[in-house]
């Protein structure tokens, strides 16, 4: 056909693709490639070869890499052309370095210089073209090669080429914020670039901008109204249109803009008000573009400070998406639902069944966004339903990272709203059983701990009931086939400490079930050592209770294979089984006391316990210990060898290795005050210190450190000590030495103990944080628990509640709707004037005049149609007073921006009747700004000129036409 | 930011991809494997939106058109819209359809160069450069009288004539 070759490609080539096109196996078709890479090979490098031919050969390498395989050996050819001064050759050339090179490949040195002349050239396709590989092959290094020629461009004629400009500076932000951080000012002066096109794309990087730091563009936030504002309205040329929709991603950017602008920002938020609600309310949904612009202004309203007029507009709008019939747009509801459902949680309500449709929907991604939506509704009294829905999912399907995502999420839900201790535990069996191994260790130390330490219930019957049921279920899913090691891991240990503990099972049963894990799972060290610790437990207590031990034979052998194991891990445990098995009750109740899993255990961080072997060490002439830090001050380049040294011994704690450099300043000064304070021989010492800080050697440093030794025992060798460490055995030292080295010891110690402590302390916390809010969960379901289930279930949606709300919620939900409806007659109207009104005019005009006054003197007058109106507010006032002081005692949730919290009549009544005064001039007024007396004294008078000038030419605005016809007339 | 355009066909052969950011080989191909594996799986009447994070790294989103026997992907993070960049597809399926004439696999696979010409009008730097096909097809003409004037020995010369004559 006629679009063969529309680049003029060769007959090979064209057959080249046939042939891949044909090819029946991946096999063939790599041969194929691969002779096709050895022609280009030879080919390539022939002399000679003419352009249109060479520009062949680049796209075929282009097309072979696509392929996967490489094409490396061309790159250079690539490179060369570039150079070419043909805009198509160089066209290809570039297009061909953009896709095969990273930004710090070798060879882009020897484009850069390239693109320097392309950038200046006169033809702006040729500029285009270096742009385009501007935006991929510069890097951090390279951006001040470009930098100035870019932003030369950015006043560019052609706006083609202003836009890519714009948009190469953005990639340069992308990449280095910092290279680009005083030009921000260009994005600024671009977003008023006189074409469009240019606007747009300045929206990219101020978008960027914005999402790093909000505030020092909230003043743009008038300009983005507006010009979002403009492009809604249409005012943009047509061919900005896009299915009959201005410029809708020009609006999506604006309202992802605002959206970031507004959030958490009130006075900002009032400006878009207006906008947005037009744009909701104008909202095209039978296109899909519209349906864009609609979803991203929910977005919008969700993030800034939120709006009851909006929120009601979005509802509205989620409504639409979740009946529709179109995939994307349920998808887009569920989504838009998630987000509004923090702001009002009973949104979420009314579209229970849409919801369970979505969940039940074949489409994959429709459920996964569903999961979301519940995870973000869970509740105690569904959650139940909802994590027994995760879980059938994750069964359900073969993807390891969604599996891993939801089980930390059912993780997540169990842990914070389980109903009963039971339900968890069958909750956490599953998640391991499925999921296991994708599931955090950390997840089975909780589940340990929970199970050891219980839901933070005080009655001993609760928790012996817990284990045991945990017991009985980990006895029950043993036998199954391959389980996770993780949960392998849990099950031994809750075997180990809880199996025996309420009589139901022999010691025998428990050690045979453990022993013949053990054999199963015989590849698992891990595995392995849970179960013979746990072995090792349940004898002690067999033991402990004064029970006689008979150890069964495949025990017997179990033991014996582990005491000849390669680990020594394995080994040791194995000989303390041995090691407990022989001693008597007492001994070992006190080595292993029963169920002491959750005592805490103090740490002595001093080690004081061992002052004694100390004192006497010492003074058979050991040396005192020296911290490790004091020693590293002391010299350099110890310093060094012991910063080295803990990097690579603690690979996994990089933290502690950043803290290293800091140690030295402290150090760095005891030495001097130390020295100034021994008075017994100050200069060697001096000199030492000096000497030392120069980089002294390690021989020189100890020889006088053991003679200074004989000369004095304290402050002097705990700085000169450090040569006769080696460093490895000195870490090892560090804490248990500590204490013993007096008081200038500890000073300077400090440091690395306060580090010490400070992690410790950390953990401590962290740990001690989990069980609270489990704590704090428990409490929350407390004795109801059974009811709760039985709603729940029976309910069987999002929905259910705990019994007592759905009365709760749909008494107070029924004034709402009343008191919503009733105010939305008399109230809508007033904000939105409000809005309209936040141009100047609303400022300046309405504290000029009393409200009151004004409305009395409407009131007065006999034949405005206004009065009527703003009589109308006025008497219903007291209704829905008594509106809302019905809801507000029910439940806190009014209507609308006038708050019904206040609850003072006065105050409302003012507010109304102000909002309808402000209604019946404003209308009036506003639109004349320039005569804000002429509301004086004869509202009649004043209302009929407005009309007038209304009438010259100025609409009147949608809320009350009639004001005026009725007047004139 | 869109991070990669992908077209493949029902085969799971790939036909063009642009990476925005750059990728080794042979993730490329792993990450198109991985896609075409997701995309052939989905029944149909679904929606086109398929999550793209376990693949592509974090916040990555995917949104795919099924068109005859090709489908067209574009993967792309959180500052992006959805439904907006299942539009941009259009746009660039509009294009090609002005540039070819009822498009089909055939054009794609045999103008590839001419594909990244059209696709670098719509999106630059993994940004929406413009949205109007026509205003792409004016900017991609341009371009292409370039190659129609320098392409006096032309090896294919009817084909060029024909698609001159457009």
């Amino acid at each position: 056909m006629g679009s063969q070759g529309g680049f003029g490609q060769s007959k090979e080539f064209l057959d080249l693709i046939k042939s891949i096109g044909e090819a029946r196996s991946k096999a063939e078709e790599d041969r194929i490639v691969i002779r096709e890479i050895e022609t280009l090979k030879r080919r390539i490098s022939e002399p000679d070869i003419p352009k249109r031919k060479m520009k062949e050969y680049i796209i075929r390498l282009l097309y072979v890499e696509m392929l996967g395989h490489d094409a490396s050996f061309g790159y250079i050819h690539a490179v060369k052309m570039t150079h070419d001064d043909n805009l198509l050759s160089k066209r290809t050339g570039y297009l061909a370095v953009t896709l095969f090179l990273n930004d710090d490949h070798d060879l882009i040195i020897l484009i850069v210089n390239t693109i320097q002349k392309d950038l200046k050239s006169d033809n702006y396709l040729v500029v285009c073209a270096a742009l385009n590989a501007v935006c991929r092959l510069i890097n951090e290094e390279t951006i001040p090669a470009v930098l100035p020629l870019i932003v030369e461009l950015l006043s560019h004629g052609k706006e083609a080429v202003r836009k890519k400009a714009v948009m190469a500076l953005h990639s340069f932000y992308r990449k280095s914020p910092s290279s680009v951080s005083h030009l921000v000012s260009n994005f600024r002066k671009r977003l008023c670039d006189n074409d469009p096109g240019v606007m747009g794309a300045t929206l990219c990087p101020l978008f960027d901008l914005i999402n790093d730091d909000p505030n020092p563009y909230k003043d743009l936030v008038v300009s983005f109204v507006s010009i979002l504002k403009q492009v809604a309205e249409h005012r943009l040329p047509k061919s900005y249109d896009y299915h009959q929709m201005p410029a809708p991603f020009v609006q999506i950017k604006l309202l992802k803009i605002l959206a970031l602008l507004g959030s958490g920002d009130k006075p900002s938020s009032e400006h878009m008000y207006t906008v947005i609600g037009d744009i909701i309310r104008k909202g095209d949904s039978s296109s899909n573009i519209g349906n864009a612009i609609l979803y991203e202004s929910i977005r919008t309203v969700s993030s800034i400070h939120s709006n009851a007029k909006l929120l009601e507009a979005a509802a509205d709008v989620i409504a639409k998406f979740l009946k529709s019939d179109s995939h994307n747009l349920k998808y887009m509801g569920i989504d838009a639902l998630g987000r509004l459902i923090k702001l009002s949680p009973l949104i979420a309500e009314q579209h229970q069944l849409a919801v369970i449709d979505c969940l039940e929907d074949p489409d994959d991604t429709l459920k996964r966004k569903t999961f979301e939506l519940l995870y973000k509704m869970t509740k105690s009294s569904n959650v139940e339903v909802i994590v027994d829905r995760m879980i059938e999912y994750m069964i359900s399907i073969s993807d390891d990272h969604y599996k891993t995502y939801i089980a930390s999420r059912c993780v997540e839900l169990a842990e914070q709203f389980a109903p009963s201790n039971h339900w968890f535990i069958q909750t956490m069996n599953k998640v391991f059983e499925h999921a296991g191994d994708l599931v955090n260790i950390k997840v089975a130390h909780n589940l340990m701990r929970l199970i050891a330490e219980g839901f933070g219930e005080d009655d001993d019957a609760a928790y012996s009931q817990l284990r045991s049921s945990a017991v009985e279920s980990y006895l029950r899913i043993i036998g199954e086939p391959k389980l996770p090691s993780v949960f392998l891991q849990v099950i031994c240990w809750v075997l180990g400490e809880y199996g025996t503990a309420d009589g139901k099972h022999s010691a025998s049963y428990i050690t045979g079930k453990l022993c013949d894990m053990a054999e199963a799972y015989s590849n698992d060290e891990i595995v392995k050592a849970y179960a013979i610790t746990a072995l090792t437990k349940i004898y002690a207590f067999e033991i402990a209770a004064g029970r006689k031990v008979d150890m069964l034979s495949e025990c017997q052998s179990l033991v014996e294979e582990l005491l000849a194991s390669h680990s020594t891990d394995l080994q040791q445990r194995a000989y303390e089984l041995q090691a407990v098995i022989g001693l008597d009750a007492r001994a070992v109740e006190a080595i292993l006391p029963h169920d002491a899993s959750c005592e805490d255990i103090e740490v002595d961080k001093n080690l004081s316990f061992l002052n004694g072997y100390i004192q006497q060490s010492i003074e058979s002439g050991a040396m005192p210990y020296i911290s490790e830090n004091e020693r590293s001050g002391m010299v350099n380049t110890s310093n060094f060898r012991s910063h080295d040294q803990q990097e690579s011994g603690q690979h996994g704690l990089r933290f502690e290795a950043y803290e290293v450099p800091k140690a030295p300043v402290p150090s760095k000064v005891t030495p001097v005050s130390l020295s100034s304070t021994t008075d017994l021989v100050p200069v060697p010492e001096s000199l030492y210190a000096r000497e030392t800080q120069q980089i002294s050697s390690v021989g020189l440093a100890s020889d006088t450190g053991s003679s200074e030794l004989k000369l004095r025992l304290d402050g002097v060798q705990k700085k000169w000590g450090k040569p006769t460490y080696s460093s490895p055995a000195s870490s090892s030292n560090s804490t248990s030495q500590n204490p013993v080295n007096g008081v200038t010891k500890v000073d300077v110690a400090t440091t690395i103990n306060s580090k010490a402590r400070d992690s410790y302390d950390s953990r401590k916390q962290q740990n001690e944080i989990d069980p609270e809010k489990q704590k704090l969960a428990a409490s929350l379901f407390g004795g109801s628990t059974k009811t709760e289930r039985r709603t729940s279930t029976s309910s069987k949606g999002p929905k259910a509640s705990a019994a007592d709300r759905p009365q709760d919620s749909k008494a107070a939900s029924v004034p709402n709707k009343a008191s919503g409806e009733k105010t939305n007659q008399v109230q809508q109207p007033p904000p939105q004037d409000l809005l309209d009104l936040g141009e100047p005019t609303v400022t300046a005009a309405p504290p000029a005049v009393d409200p009151f006054m004004q409305l009395e003197g409407l009131l007065d007058s006999s034949n405005s149609s206004a009065v009527s109106n703003s009589g109308g507010a006025v008497a219903n006032a007291p209704d829905i007073m008594g509106l809302y002081r019905g809801t507000t005692s029910s439940e806190q949730s009014g209507g609308g921006g006038y708050n019904p919290a206040s609850g003072d009549n006065l105050n409302l009544l003012s507010e109304l009747s102000n909002a309808a005064a402000v209604r019946g001039t404003t209308g009036a007024t506003i639109v004349s700004p320039l005569s804000p007396s002429v509301k004086g004294a004869n509202a009649k008078d004043s209302l009929e000129k407005d009309a007038k000038v209304r009438q010259m030419g100025v609409t009147p605005t949608s809320q009350n036409p009639n004001l005026f016809r009725d007047l004139l007339g | 930011m869109i991070r990669a355009v992908l077209v493949m066909n029902t085969q799971g052969k790939p036909r063009l991809a642009k990476f925005y950011e750059f990728m080794p080989v042979e993730k490329q191909q792993e990450i198109i494997r991985n896609v075409f594996a997701v995309l052939c799986s989905r029944p149909e009447h679904v929606s086109n939106f398929v999550d793209a994070e376990s693949f592509f790294g974090p916040d990555a989103r995917l949104v795919y058109k099924h068109l005859a026997t090709l489908y067209f992907v574009f993967i792309f993070d959180g500052s992006e819209n959805e439904l907006a960049m299942l539009d941009l597809i259009q746009v660039f399926v509009e294009t090609l359809d002005k540039c070819f004439r009822n498009v089909c696999e055939l054009d794609v696979v045999f103008n590839y160069s001419k594909m990244h010409t059209i696709l670098d009008e719509i999106i630059f730097g993994g940004q929406v450069l413009e949205t109007s096909s026509t205003e792409v097809m004016k900017a991609v003409e341009e371009i292409s009288k370039l190659d129609a004037a320098s392409s006096a020995i032309n090896l294919v010369p009817k084909s060029v004539s024909s698609w001159r004559s457009r």
